[in-house]
C-alpha cells in the first residue's frame, strides 16, 4: 500500500519536469530494486487515481525491476538472488552477503512533442 | 516524442529527512531503533517490558506510530517513559518527515535510546528509512515460521530479529520451527542478531536487554 506514497512522489516529480519542459508527459520509465517491494499493479492503480484530471492523466508507467545481487563468500562471484532458493550461480554455495539494493528511480520521461500538440 | 533523462530518486524527499535525522541523532549521540512487525506481534508489550527491565540503566523514549488511537502511547506512558504518538490517518508506514517532527518534541537530550514503533505491517515500513541507527524486526511464533522466507525485505534489512511469544511453544499451542525461522532469516542476513523472547513471561528478555545496554554503551554502527 506504500505504492500510494510512491505514486504521489512520482506525480510531483513528473509535474515539476513537465513545467520545466512545458510539455505533457506521455510515459515514465521507472526502475526499482527488489527490496522496495513495489507491486506494479497497485502502483499503476494508485497513479491512475491520483493523476485523474491532472496533466499526468494517461501517463504510461514502464516499471523495470532490478534483482537484488549478492556476493558469494566461497568463490566471490556476484549473482542475482532468487528468493525461492538463494544460492551462488557459480558454485551453488549458500553463504553470501547481499549487496545494496537498487533505489526507486524515475529514469526517463517521454513528452509529447510540439508537432503532436499541434495535431491534437 | 521527446525523451528526457531524469535519474531522480522517487523517494528523495523521504531520504532527505532521513539523512537529517541521521545527522541529528549522530550529533546527539543517541541510538534509535525502528521496530517493525505485523500487527499484534507484541511490539508494545516488548517495549514496556524493556523499559522496565532497563530502568535506572538506560533512559528510553518512544515514538509510537499507529493508523489511529493513542492506545499504545498510553501503555508506554504507564512506564513513565517519554512517549509521542503519531497517527498516520490511514498511511501504512511512518515517514522520515514525521520522525523529524517527533524528535523535536521528545526530550532527546535526556534520553540514551529512542525506539520508533512503526505501524504494524511487515512490508511497507521496510521501504522507508527513517534515519534510524538500525531496524529491529519482531516475529511472533503465532504468525508462522515461514515469514522470513515470505517477507525477505524486512529480514534482510534488520539488525535484530526478536522472535516473540515463545511461551506458546512450550505448551504446544502453535507449530513453529524456531530453527527454520532462524535459518531462513540468516540465509539473507548473516549478521542478524536473533533473540527468542516472551515479553509476557520475561523469558529471554535479559539477553535482549543486555544487547541494548551494550549497544548504547559502545554506540551502534549505522546500517
Amino acid at each position: 500500500m506504500h505504492e500510494t506514497t510512491v505514486a504521489q512522489s512520482l506525480m510531483e516529480i513528473l509535474s515539476a519536469e513537465a513545467a520545466k519542459q512545458n510539455a505533457a508527459p506521455v510515459s515514465a520509465k521507472i526502475s526499482c530494486g527488489t527490496l522496495n517491494a513495489v507491486n506494479d499493479e497497485i502502483l499503476r492503480f494508485a497513479f491512475e487515481a491520483l493523476a485523474k484530471d491532472t496533466l499526468c492523466e494517461g501517463v504510461e508507467l514502464c516499471i523495470e525491476h532490478k534483482p537484488i545481487r549478492a556476493r558469494c563468500r566461497s568463490c566471490s562471484q556476484d549473482f542475482d538472488v532468487e528468493f525461492s532458493r538463494p544460492a551462488c550461480s557459480k558454485c551453488g554455495g549458500e553463504d553470501f552477503d547481499l549487496l545494496p539494493d537498487a533505489p526507486l528511480v524515475l529514469e526517463q520521461i517521454e513528452f509529447q512533442s510540439d508537432d503532436n500538440d499541434g495535431q491534437s | 516524442m521527446d525523451k528526457v533523462d531524469v535519474g531522480k530518486k522517487i523517494l528523495s524527499e523521504n531520504e532527505k529527512y532521513a539523512f537529517e535525522n541521521i545527522i541529528f541523532l549522530a550529533e546527539q549521540k543517541k541510538l534509535c531503533l525502528n521496530m517493525i512487525s505485523s500487527p499484534g506481534s507484541g511490539k508494545t508489550t516488548i517495549l514496556a517490558r524493556t523499559i522496565n527491565g532497563l530502568r535506572g540503566k538506560i533512559r528510553i523514549g518512544v515514538i509510537e506510530g499507529d493508523i489511529q488511537t493513542d492506545i499504545d502511547a498510553e501503555r508506554i506512558r504507564a512506564t513513565e517513559a517519554p512517549v509521542l504518538q503519531i497517527n498516520t490517518e490511514g498511511a501504512c508506514h511512518l515517514s522520515a518527515t514525521q520522525i523529524s517532527e517527533a524528535l523535536k518534541k521528545l526530550p532527546v537530550a535526556d534520553l540514551d535510546l529512542i525506539f520508533i514503533e512503526n505501524v504494524g505491517n511487515l512490508v511497507c515500513p521496510s521501504a522507508f528509512d527513517l534515519g534510524e541507527s538500525a531496524k529491529v524486526v519482531v516475529l511472533s511464533v503465532a504468525e508462522g515460521d515461514d515469514k522470513p522466507a515470505k517477507y525477505p525485505a524486512i529480514f534482510a534489512k534488520s539488525k535484530v530479529l526478536l522472535v516473540n511469544k515463545i511461551d506458546l511453544l512450550a505448551g504446544g499451542h502453535v507449530d513453529f520451527d524456531l530453527e527454520r525461522a532462524k535459518a531462513d532469516a540468516r540465509r539473507l542476513n548473516k549478521a542478524i542478531e536473533i533473540f527468542p523472547i516472551s515479553a509476557k513471561t520475561g523469558e529471554g528478555m535479559d539477553l535482549w536487554c543486555d544487547w541494548l545496554l551494550g549497544s548504547v554503551q559502545k554506540g551502534i554502527a549505522q546500517q
